[in-house]
């Protein structure tokens, strides 16, 4: 995997063999184009990458696509994230033009939440193609430089394409396969949900190196600090495809409301260390979902800093 | 089958008010299997409405029929003969039927009792679920025969998604995960492995609503 396809940063980064850090920002609900920014100021020299989310939760939001663009004006790395719930292949294929026009270098293909969970359950859904078709969609107008009706595409898109993966989703005996198929689908970077169970990642994480797809795709272990006990208990008991174990949600009930944020910040950075030095990880994703400002100190206390540089 | 369901009393009240003389015309198909739009219903549906506009102070005539198909013509062609005795029909078919007696009696109102829901199937009594959308292409001979685009909220074909939790659905807990319920019957009859991660390629939807109103034509049995 050590040749990069790509101009993207990201790549460079992981194919070096470095971890690579990565974080996201979520866009705001109105158009001020400054929370983006304020939130990518926060983060950017301990990161490698911004991902911008696409109407996380079905909630809308400033777009991904305009978001990134506020990075790159910044002189930033933005992971685009795309889900297929909102658009067809036209309008998909239409923005990853519209990115690859301001030389936007990553992409996350997902599916999105279910529009039940957002501020319009009553609206359609679109699911053309899933996450896993829009990622061999990228990688045909990448690699072959055509588009999905077959006509050839004027200057194609160079883009990094990265998928997710949810190691505590059910079945768990397919969420290897379910990795596997990612891969053969042309996914080439990958950043999980939240790692909380760290036995139950490890365990999946066995299965993936033992078929070596490791070798085949970079995963970038995910990370979300707890800001209070009651985050983690909604964590654990709301949303879904989410485990957190009893212990931790005993640990942070277990220490005074003033002291809950550093303590989830500490079980983040333990969860980091024990993940650094594990075989097959080869990142991680850290989503402090709206707290963006302690992204610099967990990248600090997991000794992830200085982040390097890289030539272009 | 087509599952419906009745619409809500006051619905069909605000439907019909502003007529005279109307016809209740039930369904002996689908509507009848799933309880919503056979004889029986149109008794009672019936009785309500007289009920109901008798303690209003309003006389309306109310009349009862239930054919064998609203969705033939042979069948529609019954009520011919008495139609024009009445303002308006209030169909307890499915929306189907509702639009081919509309089309046969252009000038009579035909008012829908029911909401058209899904293609399912009767799981218990009182209890129906969707299995098909009539997408037009069938792909249950690769995913063990239970159909993704319709009991999938997120019609993958490339399933499940991170939302799967105990084999039910991220929308809600009372629906099973299509997805697992395909993987439980790869599994079943053996072809988990070789089965599930074939890639299945973007679907072509212009079989399905997509594609506008679609139409078979059979020119082998056409008369």
């Amino acid at each position: 995997m050590s040749e990069t396809k790509t101009p993207s940063k990201l790549e460079k980064i992981l194919s070096s063999g470095q971890l690579a850090v990565t974080s996201e920002c979520g866009p705001p609900r109105g158009s001020d184009p400054e929370v983006i920014r304020k939130k990518a100021q926060m983060i950017k020299d301990h990161v490698d990458a911004i991902n911008i989310t696409d109407n996380q939760t079905s909630v809308t939001r400033l777009c991904s696509l305009a978001a990134c663009i506020h990075l790159k004006l910044m002189g930033l790395e933005p992971v685009l994230q795309m889900v297929v719930r909102d658009r067809n292949r036209i309008a998909l294929q239409s923005d990853i033009l519209g990115a690859a026009s301001f030389d936007i270098h990553n992409i996350l293909c997902l599916s999105g939440d279910h529009q039940k969970f957002g501020d319009n359950p009553q609206g359609q859904n679109v699911f053309d193609i899933d996450s896993m078709q829009l990622i061999q969609t990228v990688r045909l107008m990448r690699d072959e430089g055509k588009f999905l009706g077959g006509d050839d595409i004027a200057r194609p898109p160079k883009m990094f394409v990265g998928a997710a993966a949810n190691p505590f989703a059910d079945p768990f005996e397919i969420r290897v396969p379910r990795l596997a198929k990612k891969v053969a689908a042309g996914a080439e970077f990958i950043q999980t949900q939240c790692i909380y169970n760290v036995d139950r990642f490890k365990e999946w994480l066995k299965g993936v190196v033992d078929r070596g797809l490791h070798e085949k795709v970079y995963i970038l272990a995910g990370v979300t600090p707890f800001k209070s006990a009651g985050m983690a208990k909604y964590m654990k008991n709301r949303v879904p495809g989410m485990d957190v174990p009893d212990e931790l949600v005993k640990r942070m009930s277990g220490v005074p409301k003033e002291k809950q944020p550093e303590e989830g910040l500490s079980i983040c950075v333990e969860t980091i260390e024990q993940l650094k030095e594990v075989e097959g990880v080869s990142g991680f994703h850290i989503m402090a979902i709206e707290w963006e400002e302690k992204v610099p100190e967990i990248v600090e206390r997991s000794g992830l800093y200085p982040r390097p540089s890289v030539g272009e | 089958m087509i599952v419906a369901e009745k619409k809500p009393m006051e619905e069909i009240i605000e439907e019909v008010k502003g007529y005279n003389k109307i016809l209740i015309a039930g369904c002996n198909e689908c509507v009848t299997v799933c309880e919503a739009g056979g004889k029986k219903e149109v008794q009672v549906l019936a009785s309500a409405l007289r009920m109901y506009f008798m303690n209003q102070g309003k006389e309306i005539k109310i009349d009862e029929v239930t054919l064998e198909r609203q969705c033939d013509h042979e069948y529609l062609e019954e009520i011919r003969n008495i139609i024009d005795q009445y303002d308006a029909v209030l169909s307890l078919a499915c929306g189907v039927g509702v639009q081919f007696m509309a089309e046969k009696y252009f000038t009579t109102p035909i008012l829908p009792g029911v909401n058209t829901c899904f293609l399912g199937a009767t799981e218990e009594r009182g209890f129906w679920t969707e299995r098909c959308q009539a997408c037009g292409q069938c792909i249950l001979a690769r995913t063990g025969g239970i159909c993704p685009v319709s009991r999938c909220a997120k019609r993958l074909l490339n399933g499940p998604c991170g939302g799967s939790t105990k084999g039910k659905c991220e929308i809600d807990s009372n629906v099973d995960c299509a997805w697992q319920l395909i993987i439980d019957r790869l599994k079943a009859l053996g072809r988990l492995e070789q089965d599930y991660e074939k890639l299945t390629p973007i679907k072509d939807w212009s079989t399905d609503r997509a594609g506008g109103p679609r139409k078979v034509v059979r020119e082998d049995v056409r008369i």
